[in-house]
């Protein structure tokens, strides 16, 4: 059954071949089945190898399969070629088991996607490399496995490309970890030159006879390989970047699976690591335990439901290298299957929550799914007991074995793995609450919604006064045009007041008895009359300026009305009735009153929303993980060696290098008791806070932890600026100085000459037709001897 | 070794015939009437397929063992100067007349003159004649022949098929080639004329001048210092590498793919032929220049190629870096280096030939190579996008394709050979992914604007064009070993020919495992380990 083998990898890449061929024909949802299968059949023959090596004897449970030569040079060979054993076996079976799940789950999750076929196309090809990485019998067939992970990641963390940050969170991925890959070759070139092999046979028997020196920079190269891939201090920034991906891939690959590669390869090793000296074992002990205290920290001031688990993984892992780095193999390997087990459960579960609550992933925007949602909340909460330590759940025997040895290995270690543990509990214990537990915070009004209502009435309020301001101008107008009015009819009585004394004049000039004396007269009582009246039209003129200074003033006092209220509605918005930014289940929604009116339609349209439980091929991965997740623990259970189950399989790849335990059996049981109880009170904590809010949750979010330690933001700087411009720097020496030397050259030269146009345009010209003469010189001169000679 | 029986098997002269299968083609482009220039590219594409089936019946007929040259033809020329017509190959320059047969039909397939047929397949047909034939010349006057004969063509195909500053660029490709020229040409009647002084025969043929080492130390250093500057351009190193940027970005597509893919090989080439060949020792102490030059390539190349505008000179300067990789496995003087060497130009052949011909493409359709000016091509082409994607894995070096195994190779012989250039240049593969990644970002990924949105995605017939490239890219990537086996001969042969004329020169290589069963090593080991436990138990007790 053994022989099985090839087909562990080849029937996911035969999946993808297919789906390359004919998957946009298949479309949905055959295409997500073919896919499926195809890892269901590798699954299938993981179990038939699993079955092969069980029915050797322990000490014969390796099994190699030479594929083909694959890269021959010199005495440099290596082969595609596969090596079954315990330790390839277990990562197999939870690779294909998890990833089928997996599989199945993204036909649901994937529904309506455009792309639908090309995502399973990139699943099957991630299985695939996934397993030539654990399979591969040397360290190029892992490097090729490991190398193929990266690409599938990076192509699935860009599935959506067009979001600009979803790619450059593929890139971020991929480079991060090609500082990693920069050790893992090293690290093959190395043991390829002190060894002469590559292959694991040959490594882990010759290991024993390397020097300390040589075994520890293998290990510290390694190291770096798998601090890249597995997200850890310092490269682990890329991690939280990758939840940009589409949430099966976050489950598949960056928490139960691709992540977990550094931790095998250090396992797989592990000759090498009992060779070399203490240090670099302690390094990756304590490079483990701080990213896993770090990254918890982290996660509790996060709000996006992925990041929490995005920082979680990157936690957990850290607690698998404190495994490894202190010896602990069987604890690091069973912690990676009970992590996978629960992590990828966590995940699915989110991505059953986002996938109802159309694509929400903001924990302050959820609470009371329990109700909604009953079979992801149950899962869910399943998985949370298991990450949080409480028995009889899975991870706390595995993560209680590696404090265990942690104890046995240095005090401060299992000190900071306790607290890393105590704050592990607290923040899933605050996930769970914030997203299943409390009221419904999804209909709430948002702080945008609250703020455009807002904004809405203050340009309203706003117009009014610019209205207001308009009438103030025509007002103002008035009183010009009466005032205009006014000089007119003083005119007008002057002009009367002449034209009577005009009169009174001529009248006097002529004798009574004159013929014209009658008209002048009466032209007189014309003039006479019009007086008063033009003084008349004056005092009405006048009237009406008083009329319309009194509107300008009532204007300007309703402006000055209209502008008070602006300022002061302006003012509000400073303290809008927004949603609180640290939210527990007790929070209440906004109190918005009349603003209710104004929300905006997405508000409306929320309402109508009904929250759903996913589909079954959703659910159904879901229940059997929480099942696996509860009862993994069976695995290794403590109680007596014949419970050992795991680590009698693992036993011969390990060598004998699995640390010997010095603790006692009370030892052991106060240390369980102590894990238990730091785990209870953290969940007792965290209730208090997240779900009755006796405490404000602000004075645990601090701002440095939501914001990662302010880590991102200084790569980031360092990198876009210094970086950037150094890069810049580069190209702009290469223009210049480079390119420019020639030409440089001959304009120092032109300038003496004082003939620099010429020269400079000419410059390289002259000197190529100088070599090119010079040199037929030579040649001629080089013939002529021969020919005389 | 010559395999002169090799040569007589095969009932026609193949060599001659690859370089005049494409000569007469040009010929016969040349006699057609003006106005049937629609035809030329019709008779290109024959001729070239027929010189490139031609260069693949050489490999099928190729003895893999031997690791001499086979196929040889040699007639006298001019007798009293030692100068005959010699045509061979062995495993190392095989590969290189394959890849230049296959990649010429494709470049003429995959892209088309916008003006001029007629002179424009012409040009190129000359093109390959010239570059085969450099690659099979035995003899120097030949080889430099070859070597001139193909800056012709390919200047005015940059001059009057180029875009933008093509002139110029033309130009200055052609004073930097042609100075680098006629250096060699002094290289050539130096190393011709000093073995005469010291053994008093004429001869320009590699094999004998190889042999003879005769050369005092300072005279080789010399003449390869000279052979080396004719090389640094073509290949090029650094600082001789400006004309490459504007050459490649200047040039129509199937001018970029043939220089990137075939001319630049010439320089590696010459300095596998001439320097580890004809001047092993001095080859051997001037190593570290070489070796420095190189890394400073790989990682020049990469940090200039990542701030780059235009989608061709972002190409140009990551082929900077990849002929970076191959000094270095040149100079790390063992077999792992050099195979890796021999078949990274392979691998920088198909990839970045692929590169140009997929950038041309986006040029076609948008007239434009700025990146900025590129945006979410993605959704508008997904197949080129997918296509685009499989030959960047490649460039980057992915296990699995083409690419990675050369550069894998070139850095586990440098590790050996010279291992703090070999430990800088590993480096090098972080920024390889930096620069094409990030290019890739800007031009496929996000959202397209207006024009981006609806630019055409690849035609079937352009898909079909570049599907033996893709082919290769990953048939070379799972299984090189057919061209390793081939390439190992005349590898061994060569370090056994530097071992033999560089005084305490011993490959530096890891020595040789016993080769046992990987299955019946872990059992052991398992023993040993159970055994030396049960042992420390008794202690114990």
């Amino acid at each position: 059954m053994v022989e099985l083998a090839w087909l562990i990898p080849a029937a996911p890449l035969i999946g993808f071949v297919l789906i390359l061929v004919v998957g946009r024909r298949l479309g949905e949802p055959l295409a997500g089945w073919l896919a499926f299968g195809a890892i269901g059949v590798s699954f299938l023959a993981t179990v038939a190898v699993f079955a092969g090596l069980l029915a050797e004897e322990p000490g014969e449970r390796f099994y190699v399969q030479t594929l083909f030569e694959w890269v021959p040079a010199g005495s440099f060979s290596v082969n595609a070629g596969l090596l079954a054993d315990p330790l390839s076996i277990t990562m197999s079976l939870f690779i294909t088991g998890v990833g089928a799940l997996i599989h199945l789950y993204s036909i649901g999750y994937m529904h309506g996607d455009p792309d639908f076929s090309k995502f399973f196309l990139y699943l099957n090809l991630f299985a695939g490399s996934m397993l030539v990485l654990v399979l591969g019998d040397n360290m190029l067939m892992t490097f090729l496995g490991w190398e193929g992970v990266g690409a599938c990641s990076y192509l699935l963390i860009s599935f959506w490309f067009t979001d600009a940050a979803n790619a450059s969170a593929g890139k971020k991925a991929f480079v991060t970890n090609r500082v990693g890959d920069f050790g893992f070759m090293l690290a093959m070139f190395l043991v390829f030159y002190e060894i002469g092999s590559i292959d694991y046979g040959t490594i882990l028997s010759s290991a024993p006879e390397l020097g300390s020196g040589v075994a520890t920079t293998i290990v510290l190269l390694l190291l770096l390989g798998a601090v890249g891939k597995s997200a850890q201090l310092p490269l682990y920034v890329w991690l939280p970047d990758a939840m940009a991906g589409p949430t099966p891939v976050s489950a598949l690959i960056h928490a139960a699976t691709m992540v977990t590669s550094g931790v095998y390869l250090l396992t797989r090793m592990n000759p090498v690591l009992a060779v070399a000296d203490g240090w670099a074992t302690d390094t990756v002990a304590w490079i483990g335990v701080l990213t896993a205290f770090f990254a918890a920290t982290i996660a509790l001031a996060q709000n996006d439901i992925k990041k929490v688990l995005a920082y979680s993984t990157v936690s957990q892992l850290g607690y698998m290298f404190l495994a490894v780095g202190v010896g602990a193999y069987v604890p690091a390997i069973f912690h990676m299957v009970t992590h996978a087990f629960f992590k990828a459960l966590l995940f699915l579960g989110s991505g059953s929550v986002i996938h109802g609550l159309d694509d929400e992933q903001d924990m302050r925007r959820m609470g009371g799914l329990a109700k909604l949602m009953p079979i992801t909340a149950m899962t869910f909460i399943v998985g949370w007991l298991a990450i949080a330590g409480v028995p009889p759940f899975s991870g706390f025997w595995s993560k209680d074995e590696i404090l265990l040895y942690a104890w046995n290995e240095n005090v401060a270690l299992w000190a900071i793995g306790l607290v890393t543990a105590l704050l592990t509990a607290f923040y899933m214990t605050r996930q769970v609450i914030l997203t299943f537990f409390g009221r419904t915070r999804y209909f709430d009004p948002t702080a945008e919604e609250i703020t455009a209502a807002f904004d809405a009435r203050l340009d309203l309020s706003e117009a009014a006064a610019r209205q207001a301001q308009d009438e103030l101008v025509a007002a103002h107008a008035g009183v010009e045009k009466a005032v205009a009015d006014v000089d007119k009819r003083t005119e007008a009585v002057e002009i009367a007041a002449t034209k009577l004394n005009d009169a009174k004049a001529a009248l006097a000039a002529v004798s009574a008895e004159d013929d014209a004396h009658t008209k002048l007269a009466k032209a007189l009582e014309k003039a006479e009359k019009a007086v008063p009246r033009a003084g008349e039209n004056l005092s009405k003129a006048q009237g009406s300026v008083a009329e319309a200074n009194a509107e300008v003033d009532r204007t300007s006092e309703r402006l000055a009305e209209a502008e008070v209220a602006f300022r002061a509605l302006g003012a509000r918005r400073a303290d809008l009735p927004l949603p609180a930014t640290h939210v527990t289940a007790a929070s209440v929604p906004p109190e918005v009153g009349d603003l209710a009116d104004d929300l905006p339609a997405s508000f409306d349209e929320r309402q109508e929303y009904h929250p759903h439980e996913s589909p079954w091929t959703m659910t159904l991965p879901l229940l059997v993980l929480a099942g696996a997740a509860a009862v993994a623990g069976g695995l290794n259970l403590p109680f007596t060696k014949d419970l050992h189950f795991l680590e009698h399989w693992l036993e011969p790849s390990l060598f004998g290098n699995e640390t010997k335990l010095m603790v006692s059996s009370a030892g052991k049981w106060g240390l369980a008791l102590i894990a238990i109880m730091s785990a209870v009170g953290a969940i007792g904590a965290a209730t208090a806070v997240y779900l009755k809010g006796r405490i404000a949750p602000a004075r645990i979010e601090r701002p440095a932890l939501a914001r990662a330690w302010y880590v991102d933001e200084t790569y980031a700087r360092v990198a876009g600026g210094p970086g950037r411009s150094g890069f810049e720097l580069a190209a702009l020496f290469d223009r210049r100085v480079i390119d420019g030397f020639v030409n440089g050259v001959a304009s120092a030269a032109g300038s003496i000459g004082g003939s620099l146009r010429s020269t400079q345009t000419g410059y390289v010209r002259n000197s190529a037709l100088g070599i090119v003469i010079g040199s037929v010189g030579v040649v001629l001169w080089f013939l002529s001897r021969l020919w005389t000679s | 070794m010559f395999a002169a029986e090799a040569a007589e098997a095969v009932s026609f002269p193949l060599l001659p015939a690859l370089v005049l299968v494409p000569l007469l083609t040009a010929a016969v482009i040349g006699l057609m009437p003006a106005e049937r220039d629609d035809y030329a590219r019709i008779i290109a594409l024959v001729g070239s397929t027929i010189t490139g089936a031609l260069s693949i019946y050489l490999l099928a007929d190729f003895q893999t063992a031997d690791g001499g040259f086979q196929f040889v033809v040699e007639r006298d020329w001019i007798a009293d100067l030692g100068l005959s017509l010699r045509l061979g190959v062995d495993g190392i320059s095989l590969f290189l007349v394959v890849m230049t047969g296959v990649l010429f039909p494709i470049g003429i397939l995959a892209t088309s003159a916008d003006h001029d047929a007629k002179p424009y397949h012409l040009w190129i047909m000359v093109l390959m004649a010239g570059s085969i034939g450099v690659f099979m010349a035995l003899d120097l006057l030949l080889f430099f022949m070859f070597f001139e004969i193909v800056l012709v063509p390919m200047y005015f195909l940059i001059g009057s098929w180029g875009h933008g500053d093509r002139v110029r660029a033309a130009l200055k490709f052609f004073l930097y080639t042609m100075a680098g020229s006629a250096l060699m040409l002094v290289g050539i009647v130096a190393v011709v004329f000093l073995t005469n002084q010291h053994t008093g025969t004429v001869t320009f043929d590699i094999r004998e001048l190889a042999s003879a080492q005769a050369l005092t130390t300072n005279e080789a250093r010399v003449v390869l210092l000279v052979f080396a500057l004719a090389f640094a351009v073509k290949v090029p190193l650094f600082p001789l590498h400006t004309w490459l940027p504007d050459a490649h970005t200047e040039a129509p597509t199937v001018g970029s793919v043939i220089l990137a893919g075939v001319m630049l090989k010439l320089g590696t080439y010459g300095f596998l032929r001439f320097g580890l060949y004809l001047f092993p020792q001095a080859a051997h102490d001037l190593a570290p220049v070489f070796l420095t030059l190189g890394v400073i390539g790989i990682m020049y190349g990469a940090i200039v190629a990542t701030v780059q505008r235009d989608l061709k000179r972002l190409i140009a300067y990551s082929s900077i870096a990849h002929l970076g990789f191959i000094i270095l496995g040149l100079f790390a003087l063992n077999s792992q280096g050099i195979q890796g060497a021999v078949l990274q130009m392979v691998n920088h052949g198909i990839s970045t030939g692929a590169l140009f011909i997929l950038a041309g493409w986006i040029y076609e359709r948008r007239h434009t190579r700025e990146i900025a000016a590129l945006k979410g091509l993605q959704k508008a082409a997904p197949v080129m996008a997918g296509v685009f994607t499989l030959v960047m894995l490649s460039s980057i070096g992915l296990p699995g394709l083409n690419g990675f195994v050369g550069e894998f190779l070139i850095l586990l012989g440098a590790f050996s050979g010279a291992r703090w250039w070999g430990i800088v240049a590993t480096s090098g593969v972080i920024l390889a992914a930096l620069y094409l990644l990030w290019a890739y970002q800007r031009v496929f990924h996000g959202t397209p604007d207006q024009d981006n949105a609806v630019m055409p995605d690849l035609r079937l017939s352009e898909f079909l064009s570049i599907l033996p490239l893709l082919g290769l890219i990953v048939f070379l990537g799972v299984y090189p070993k057919p061209v390793l086996d081939r390439m190992e001969p005349a590898v061994d042969e060569l370090i056994t020919h530097i071992e033999a004329n560089v005084d305490d020169f011993v490959e530096p290589e890891p020595a040789p495992v016993v080769e046992q069963d990987q299955r019946d090593l872990l059992v052991e080991a398992l023993h040993e380990a159970e055994e030396k436990a049960e042992a420390a138990g008794e202690e114990g007790e």
